[in-house]
């Protein structure tokens, strides 16, 4: 028997194939059809399921299409779908026979995807017709109740490799329908603006004298037509904003903006009417259209991302419920005391418990922190949130869904704060409005005063000029573009942020307090096998064993030997929190701690230690190691900010990171989320404004309390609490480069602000005198906010450039 | 001078036929998905017998 080297193991056969269907490098050549190699036996079967149907063009529209197979799901993941009530929640239509659903697809990526999907009904001729939008990932499928049920569908779309995103999100609030009165409006005020724009030219240019009378009404009147639906439809949303404002005792941005277009209104009906002037139709249909066509943009950005998620996403729609008759599939909303639930490999507990049922191996890593599985024992309760890891498990409910742990750690009354109210200061634009406001209204108010002794009758004509001119829609749209356009920027590199008002405070961090398990570590490939070298017969065994485990650590094991064909085995036994010894092709494996096997530990204490007939011994070691890019990432944070670190795991790899910080950081372990909120909050009480970046449940506390909270996370479409912000993975080494851009975005909108405010000097110094007159205003307010928009759009780009963030795509998303 | 009428009349009855134009499609679900039709346009119909061949 030849002995090889373990690392060699994947190129047993010489050169290297990858998978016909997703690409993937095949550890073997074993699994094989019509001279394809595959990668696993699922992405076999989406092959033979397309080949027999006669879709294989899926393979030639891109060149492996697929997605990786190698994670299957259970067979009766879906089962709960069967549930007429579930299921009725997810239809869109249905008279009990055609049936509509849509569906979110999170694994769409080209254009095979596509094709595949909206010819399922070649697949099963109970599906009509599938239509699929590729820029929501979303999935429209008819179908005939009568030949398919919503489960197979749902069965089928995962068989082929595209399972749906399911959960209570998709059942409790539907989505808002689109922005498509928002596009009607811009239309509408973008056809009125030129033909005002255009027929107010004879007025600019002082031709009305020399023309006859009755064109120049003409155009007064088509242009009060005109205007007509722009003040009453186009500006709806400034009315209804302000007006909300005022009954709640707040002057919001939208008042001001509100008040300056009421009053242009008036005056040029009355302007109009009483023919002294045209009015300032022009500048105020202009305006709108610009703040309509900046809210667009801003909505746009971040539409395609599906946010603001709470945990209920998290917990599994449905479950198995053990009853007298047998299995029934309950939603978690109807979970009582005292239902047995039964609970599969993977599957997160609904509500605390009590176990009746199998050995528990409860990772615990939302809510605690830990990673490593907490393993319990017949009798022993379980609490929500935590993951179930070992194999079948049956519990009692304790507790109701809504009273549960984790359901009250989420309801902690940080979580529950109004993000807006979080940081406490409001944001410059608010304040800076407000504060316009109060000073307009103040001139406005000496200006009517010194007229009134002078020459009552400028007092109406300079006091309305103020307000019509002096409208901070500049001021407004410098935030709204400088935002827009960081938003597209930073979602460009990886990074989503809820809402645009998470820019600003960003863009004042001075404090990044970091967790570390998932986050600044990752467990990476860095393992090592250390010891006797066994043979490819010996190591096939090894994978047989540590396969049959959910131990992370022999996953973690499983994954380190990579693909071998099983064994069989003859005798198996797992003791819990030491080891598994069974007996494969006649030899007896053991894999375990060092203890269990009878040795003395390695001195770098490997995680697990493997025997083989008790005679080669080899310890293996995995590291949760730092993610590429990390410690150069810290060394560039640490002169800027102060940094510290949060762990809920043990000191186990304190001397990883702590180099990486500097003395004036503080690495805090073994801390619960409570503690980590606390923590963030003692900084705030120094009035430090802090960044937590953390990755998960656990950390969502911490990232509440924190002034931006980020969640890291390897897959945009994945899990994420509620937070301010998702950074993906893969950009995480980018992040100094974002925090300097969202500074300089500050600094954009102060320079543009500041412009803004010089137009609205030079716009009141002519309305104070009372001589404000259409073509002034006609151009000052266009120009003005156009230039704001050149400045803001060239100005961020030229700091992403600056920062590197320029040029980049979009990161790849799974 | 009265050719006047005719044209601004005109003008904005040109300009509104655009903006009817506008709002159709916006209404008609055009601006949905910008990406998919890009694609779904090269995607031949099925060839009747089509042989499974490679592509590498």
């Amino acid at each position: 028997m030849p002995s090889t080297d373990v690392i060699l193991n994947t190129t047993t056969a010489g050169e290297t194939v990858i998978c016909y269907h997703c690409g993937t490098a095949c550890l073997n050549r074993n699994i094989a059809t019509d001279e394809k190699f595959f990668c696993c036996e699922g992405c076999l079967l989406v092959y033979e399921i397309l080949n027999k149907n006669g879709l294989c063009d899926y393979y030639k529209l891109q060149n492996h299409p697929g997605l990786s197979q190698i994670k299957a799901g259970r067979q009766d993941k879906y089962a709960f779908l069967d549930e007429a009530s579930v299921a009725a929640q997810l239809y869109s239509f249905t008279d009990g026979n055609h049936t509509v659903v849509n569906l979110y697809i999170p694994g769409v990526h080209c254009s095979s995807c596509m094709w595949l999907l909206e010819h399922l009904q070649k697949i099963n001729p109970g599906i009509t017709d599938s239509r699929l939008n590729f820029t929501s990932k979303e999935l429209t499928v008819r179908f005939n109740l009568e030949k398919i049920s919503l489960r197979s569908v749902v069965e089928l779309l995962a068989t082929i490799g595209y399972p749906p995103y399911i959960s209570l999100d998709n059942t409790q609030d539907k989505k808002p329908k689109g922005n498509s009165a928002r596009i009607y409006k811009l239309g509408i005020a973008g056809f009125c603006f030129g033909n005002i724009m255009m027929m107010s030219f004879p007025e600019y240019f002082s031709l009305t004298s020399g023309m006859e009378k009755q064109y120049t009404e003409l155009f007064r009147y088509l242009n009060l037509g005109l205007a007509l639906p722009v003040f009453f439809y186009c500006a709806s949303e400034f009315w209804i904003n302000a007006w909300k404002g005022l009954q709640q005792k707040m002057l919001n941005i939208d008042a001001p903006i509100a008040l300056a277009i009421l009053i242009t209104f008036t005056r040029s009906i009355y302007e109009i009417a009483t023919h002294t002037g045209s009015g300032f139709l022009d500048s105020m249909s202009g305006i709108i259209f610009f703040m309509l066509v900046g809210r667009v943009i801003q909505e746009r950005v971040y539409s395609s991302i599906s946010f603001h998620r709470d945990y209920k996403a998290y917990f599994p729609i449905a479950v198995s419920v053990l009853t007298e008759t047998g299995t029934a599939i309950r939603n978690i909303q109807e979970l009582k005391e005292n239902d047995v639930v039964q609970l599969h490999h993977d599957e997160i507990i609904p509500a605390d418990g009590m176990i009746v049922k199998g050995e528990a191996r409860i990772d615990y890593s939302f809510v605690t922190g830990e990673s490593d599985p907490v393993i319990k024992e017949k009798g022993d309760t379980v609490y929500a949130g935590g993951r179930q890891t070992g194999t079948e498990l049956t519990i009692c409910i304790t507790k109701p869904v809504a009273s549960s742990y984790l359901t009250s750690l989420w309801n902690h009354h940080s979580f529950q704060k109004n993000k807006h109210t979080k940081n406490n200061k409001e944001s410059a634009v608010h304040v800076l409005s407000k504060y316009f406001t109060y000073v307009l209204f103040a001139l406005a108010l000496i200006t009517g005063i010194f007229w009134a002794f002078r020459d009552p009758s400028k007092i109406l004509p300079s006091v309305s000029a103020m307000l019509i001119v002096a409208c901070p829609c500049a001021l407004l749209l410098s935030a709204t573009y400088t935002n827009g356009n960081l938003l597209r920027l930073f979602s460009n590199n990886g990074l989503f942020l809820r809402d645009a008002d998470v820019i600003e405070p960003l863009g004042k961090i001075d404090n990044i307090v970091f967790d570390k398990t998932g986050t600044l570590t990752e467990c990476n490939d860095k393992t090592a096998l250390t010891g006797a070298v066994f043979s490819a017969e010996e190591l096939a065994s090894i994978f047989t064993v540590a396969n049959s485990s959910q131990h992370p650590y022999s996953r973690a094991l499983v994954r380190f030997l990579g693909k071998y064909p099983l064994q069989r085995v003859t005798s198996w036994q797992e003791y819990t929190g030491k080891g598994i010894e069974a007996t494969v092709n006649g030899s007896r494996i053991k894999i375990g701690s060092a203890s269990f096997l009878g040795i003395a530990p390695t001195p770098d204490h490997a995680n697990v230690y493997i025997s083989v007939d008790e005679k080669k011994i080899a310890a293996f070691r995995f590291y949760a190691g730092l993610r590429t890019g990390v410690p150069d990432m810290l060394r560039q944070l640490r002169n800027k900010f102060r940094l510290s670190l949060l762990s809920g795991d043990n000191e186990r790899e304190k001397e990883l990171v702590q180099s990486l910080f500097d003395s004036g950081g503080q690495l805090l372990f073994n801390r619960k989320p409570i503690d980590k909120l606390h923590y963030i909050a003692s900084l705030q009480e120094k009035d430090a404004n802090v960044l937590m970046i953390g990755d998960g449940l656990n950390d969502a506390g911490a990232l509440q309390q924190s002034n931006v909270g980020i969640t890291l996370a390897d897959d945009i479409n994945n899990f994420t609490p509620s937070c301010d912000a998702i950074l993906s993975a893969g950009s995480f080494t980018s992040l100094p480069a974002i925090l300097n851009l969202a500074r300089n975005g500050r600094a954009i909108i102060r320079f543009s602000f500041f412009i803004s405010v010089i137009y609205n000097v030079i716009g009141l110094s002519f309305a104070v005198q009372g001589k404000l007159n259409p073509l002034l205003a006609a151009i000052l307010m266009p120009v003005s906010t156009l230039s704001i928009v050149l400045i803001t759009t060239g100005l961020t780009y030229f700091a992403a450039r600056l920062n590197g963030l320029g040029k980049q795509s979009k990161p790849e998303v799974n | 001078m009265s050719v006047l009428f005719l044209l601004v009349f005109a003008s904005i009855a040109v300009a509104g036929g655009f903006l009817v134009a506008f709002l159709w499609s916006v209404r008609t679900n055009q601006f949905e998905d910008q990406e998919g039709s890009a694609m779904r346009i090269l995607h031949d119909d099925p060839v009747p017998n089509s042989n499974v061949s490679d592509n590498k």
